[in-house]
């Protein structure tokens, strides 16, 4: 880190011009509007501005598609993130150490991410449909077909479709916390006579911690993109079961509802706030457990 | 001994690789089966998937009796080969060339501002030392993960003021001060030895000259990283268009891809094709700089 004399306008004029261009957007985008959030979420309408505590919030929980969109995101997030925790830690164990192919396989794995949702959905669409490929095989197998996207089940088909995108974004965070673990130190608990089972918690899953916050950080932020997938799949109106907040604050935002679009976001961001407040507390406290 | 237990590792490598293999061909599926269809012709795929066109899902007796007869059946390899759907996206749609143009138009001034904007800030952000900073480093990075939808309504009042709302201006800057940008190009510059920057003010640089002569050329890859990322993500958007774009000519082919297919389904398939295909190129160009990009947002810095 330089060093800067205080009391310096040369100085303070430099960091401005760094900074400056990013900073008045980000106040302008993100910061301002935030506040303005938190203001429209206490009065009743942006335009009559008149304070009513916690009223909107009050109609907000009485509204049953709120409710509904809420416990739907969270039951996303809470199943989808760690399932795709289990699956991707365990293909960067398959991937780490010599394989034949390895370079090929990360990139096969890394390729639904960067394939636009819109470019895949007829795909999708094709497979769940009550006409679909997946009925006609249950068909031609003499069992009853199911209406994938219009039941429950498109909970599940959205669970998968979100590991599918996802899991080369966290394989490759996973590779590089692998790859941070030193050998010896596998090597030498291996010599000691450790088991597979026992060097994994004893020394690969410690040493994984920091890219495993991390990894459900982003995982949880993924898991509200998914909604661009149950957007182009199943429309602004999907089955009740992936009736997400998203959809929610979009139709309030359309039918012009801005003060259930507001106490709804707010408390949104609350709590993705908290979640990460708490994983990062709970990274320092492994880190420093491992440390001290 | 020594020979069995050789083998049973052989076995055990085997077992992966055909793990692996099965995993990497389920992951494939959907795409291969968009690039293949996309060479069937329009007969061909109306003859495969006319079955999504009759409304199944509005049908009001779904019991076992009422089972459909005519299914989607996914084919491979087509009858006979043609760039039959290609030629008439091309030229019979001319919709979709107007639409890919949309998407070129929003993403590529987001990318290129982010990454300008990004690289300016995460200078100020690793290397300068400031009251504050760490604080509104952490308010950055908060907003890096909040949904789009958290500040839509003042976002949308404050284009509506700024005057950008019948433009795609709504869109673009918003995109352009993204905190991922800073946040990612400050994992880059945080890597930079301080030697080299210290080294340069003795000679008398500064903080103009330090940058464009050191910092630009050490963060050039992660300023690919973040082009590929940015790319990544707009290309794909939705949220956005869908509630700030009224007209469908306006939109991004992002979202409009899948009404093509709901009129068309001969198209749909090369459609897609030609839509991911920028991506794809420019990820299998770039993997490396892809991977080291998501590698480092994963660090400390």
């Amino acid at each position: 880190m330089l060093k800067l004399r205080p009391h310096s306008l040369r100085n303070a004029a430099s960091i401005l011009a760094f900074l400056g261009p990013s900073l008045a957007g980000f106040l302008l985008f993100y910061l301002v509007p935030f506040g303005a959030v938190v203001y429209y979420s206490f009065v009743d309408t942006p335009v009559r501005s008149r304070f009513v505590g916690f009223d909107n919030y009050r109609l907000l929980w009485e509204s049953a598609s709120f409710r509904k969109a809420f416990g739907n995101s969270l039951a996303f997030a809470g199943v989808s993130v760690p399932i795709l925790f289990a699956v991707s830690l365990a293909l960067a164990l398959l991937l780490s150490g010599a394989l034949p192919l390895r370079r090929t396989f990360r990139t096969v794995f890394l390729l639904p991410l960067v394939v636009p949702v819109a470019s895949i959905a007829l795909v999708w669409q094709a497979l769940f449909h009550w006409n679909g490929a997946i009925n006609g095989a249950l068909a031609e197998w003499g069992l009853r077909p199911t209406d994938w996207m219009n039941t429950r089940w498109s909970f599940t088909v959205m669970v998968a479709v979100y590991i599918w995108k996802n899991v080369g974004y966290n394989l490759v965070l996973f590779l590089a916390g692998l790859a941070n673990i030193p050998v010896d130190q596998r090597e030498a608990a291996a010599i000691d006579g450790a088991g597979p089972w026992r060097r994994f918690w004893s020394i690969t899953w410690p040493g994984l911690a920091p890219v495993s916050f991390f990894a459900v950080v982003m995982s949880i932020v993924g898991s509200f993109k998914v909604f661009r997938e149950t957007y182009l799949v199943a429309g602004a109106y999907p089955n009740d079961a992936i009736y997400t907040l998203q959809h929610f604050m979009n139709n309030s935002f359309q039918n012009l509802d801005y003060s259930k679009l507001t106490s709804a976001a707010l408390q949104l961001a609350i709590v993705i706030g908290a979640a990460v407040y708490l994983l990062f507390r709970a990274e320092r406290h492994v880190r420093e457990g491992a440390e001290g | 001994m020594m020979a069995w237990t050789a083998s049973l590792r052989r076995t055990g490598a085997c077992a992966k690789l055909a793990i692996l293999i099965a995993l990497c061909a389920a992951t494939l599926f959907p795409i291969a089966l968009t690039v293949t269809n996309a060479f069937m012709s329009e007969r061909e795929i109306s003859h495969h998937y006319g079955a999504l066109a009759d409304s199944g899902d509005t049908s009001a007796d779904k019991d076992a009796s009422a089972m459909p007869t005519k299914h989607v059946s996914i084919r491979w390899i087509p009858e006979r080969a043609t760039l039959e759907a290609f030629g008439d996206v091309l030229f019979n749609h001319a919709k979709f060339l107007t639409l890919f143009w949309n998407s070129v138009k929003l993403t590529a001034p987001i990318v290129l501002g982010q990454t300008v904007v990004g690289t300016l800030a995460a200078y100020a952000f690793a290397k300068l030392a400031w009251p504050g900073r760490d604080k509104l480093f952490f308010l950055y990075l908060l907003t890096m993960l909040m949904p789009f939808q958290v500040t839509l309504v003042p976002n949308y009042l404050v284009a509506q003021k700024l005057g950008m709302l019948p433009s795609y201006g709504a869109i673009i800057w918003p995109g352009v001060f993204a905190a991922f940008g800073v946040f990612l190009m400050r994992q880059f510059t945080a890597g930079i030895l301080d030697v080299y920057l210290e080294a340069a003010r003795i000679d008398g640089a500064g903080h103009f000259r330090s940058f464009v002569h050191i910092v630009l050329p050490l963060v050039k890859p992660g300023m690919t990283a973040l082009m590929l990322l940015a790319f990544t993500d707009n290309w794909n958007m939705v949220e956005q268009p869908l509630l700030f774009i009224a007209e469908p000519f306006r939109q991004p082919l992002s979202i409009y891809l899948a009404q093509i297919a709901e009129g068309d389904q001969g198209v749909a398939f090369a459609a897609s094709v030609l839509y991911m295909t920028p991506m794809v190129l420019l990820f299998l160009y770039g993997e490396d700089q892809f991977v080291e990009g998501i590698q480092r947002s994963g660090v400390k810095g």
